[in-house]
């Protein structure tokens, strides 16, 4: 290989080493990187059949979905039992958050009504708008995904049930007639892969492994399961994509996802729970903007900082 | 810096070129065209169009790829510059070439076996995966996987029982 490594030098090509860190411009938005629309280059065309909202708040959904379970999970960064577990959810935490980034994205371009308004000149991209200045009623995520952290047992019984509904929902989804939809897909399909066998392993091990990480196990079971009942149940803007091609009634998800938790539960000794589903809210769900206490607390602390400096720059 | 004559920087191959002695941030053994992030170079009037495509979508080294195209193709003349993402098909650990495995390896970073790409549903795994691997330091076989999630979203931490040493795994995907 003639080049190795940094040859050339940055040091010399470069007025100062915070160069690289910097975008084209003289300053950039202060919350993130100001790559470029993510989606440049790909087809953005709303497809044959599909309405352009009904497609953008299927976005939300999905992309929320991710936000939120990744806010959440790399709060165990530093406090996961050992390291490598650090590692592993601040990992699966990163991925989420890169398929948030295309989803909100995807979202505002197929319908820019659906971005908070923001100063002029703000410099904030469409998809941290979404992600920083809506309100708790705006977002679109299953309850599931919100609800605190809880003991590891508690998460990882949480991550095996989202990613094993995830993954269900990404393989079929690889055959949207939506050309971004689809290849997010195809490209989640291969992350959450790792993300449910880590869990699923996990299981495992505790049910196995010693008298209080069975019962702590079988507690956290309890604690998660009412909100699975919630994933499977079908929202009318996701009936309408699947009608279009375009997404998935996530009830048709359901025996394959079923299928998937009893062999784990049945590998671990676990009795799948009896437990009811927790209900909607005044006729809605998560999907509907119905939250539960927890997501406030989420949202403050993910967006406080993003809507103190609106116009932030660096 | 600028001082490039005409006829090279009218050159769609001399850009791609340039562009593919890039390495990843990551992983700077390594340059983008061998690890296969790098899909195209093309010149279009004056302007040069890159693309590269993510290992991970939520992968945090894609804006400084982009700045360091950005500044190596401005440092050879080429002033128009945009680089675009694009995600299909999307990136597997085979498109990997021979001589950036090579270099993985020189690097002591065990590169990835072929990608298990089976029709059909994906299978759960409950069992740690077995891969045949050598330490790329001592050459031994007994190696043992420590976690599937490593410092980077592409690899894997195995240790070797033979010189204890750990080491780095690039992930199937």
């Amino acid at each position: 290989m003639g080049e190795m490594g940094h040859t050339g030098g940055h040091g010399t090509e470069h007025e100062s080493v915070y160069d690289g860190l910097l975008g084209s411009g003289d300053s950039q938005w202060a919350f993130g990187t100001d790559f470029e629309d993510p989606l440049a280059g790909m087809d953005t065309t709303i497809p044959d059949g599909a309405d352009a909202a009904s497609l953008a708040q299927y976005c939300l959904m999905l992309g929320d979905d991710a936000l939120i379970y990744s806010h959440r999970l790399s709060q165990w960064s530093s406090r996961a039992p050992d390291l490598e577990d650090d590692i592993a959810l601040s990992n699966i935490a990163l991925d989420l958050l890169g398929q948030a980034r295309l989803l909100l994205t995807r979202a505002a371009a197929a319908d820019p009504a659906l971005v908070p308004a923001l100063p002029d000149g703000s410099p904030v991209p469409p998809e941290d708008a979404l992600a920083f200045f809506r309100d708790e009623n705006a977002f679109r995520n299953v309850r599931l995904v919100e609800q605190d952290n809880g003991d590891f047992a508690v998460t990882v019984v949480r991550l095996l049930i989202f990613a094993t509904y995830r993954l269900a929902l990404l393989q079929h989804l690889a055959a949207s007639t939506d050309a971004v939809l689809a290849a997010i897909a195809v490209k989640g399909v291969r992350e959450l892969t790792y993300h449910r066998d880590y869990a699923a392993r996990w299981f495992l091990t505790l049910s196995v492994g010693t008298d209080e990480s069975r019962r702590r196990l079988l507690a956290a079971l309890a604690v998660v399961w009412p909100y699975y009942g919630e994933l499977s149940r079908t929202h009318p803007v996701e009936l309408r994509v699947a009608e279009h091609g375009v997404g998935v009634d996530p009830a048709t998800l359901t025996d394959e996802v079923d299928v998937l938790l009893g062999q784990v539960f049945g590998v671990s000794g676990v009795d799948r729970p009896g437990l009811p589903a927790v209900g909607p809210v005044s006729a809605g769900t998560g999907r509907d903007g119905r939250h539960t206490e927890e997501m406030g607390r989420l949202l403050a602390e993910m967006q406080v900082v993003a809507r103190a400096h609106p116009n932030g720059r660096w | 810096m600028t001082a490039v004559s005409a006829d090279t920087v009218k050159d769609a191959a001399h850009a791609r070129a340039v562009a593919a002695t890039v390495t990843d941030p990551e992983l700077p053994m390594l340059t983008l065209a061998d690890l296969g992030v790098l899909r195209d170079v093309e010149l279009a009037g004056g302007t040069v169009i890159v693309t590269i495509t993510p290992t991970y979508l939520g992968c945090p080294a894609m804006a400084t790829m982009r700045d360091d195209l950005v500044h190596r193709l401005r440092d050879s003349g080429y002033d128009d510059v945009q680089v675009r993402v694009s995600l299909s098909p999307a990136w597997s650990s085979d498109d990997i070439t021979t001589r950036g495995r090579q270099a993985l390896a020189e690097h002591g970073i065990s590169a990835p076996g072929r990608a298990n790409r089976a029709a059909g549903p994906v299978v759960l795994t409950l069992l740690p995966v077995r891969r045949a691997l050598a330490c790329p330091r001592c050459g031994s076989a007994d190696v043992r996987l420590i976690s599937e999630f490593g410092p980077t979203a592409c690899k894997a931490m195995y240790r070797c029982t033979g010189c204890l040493e750990p080491f780095e795994h690039v992930k199937e995907i």
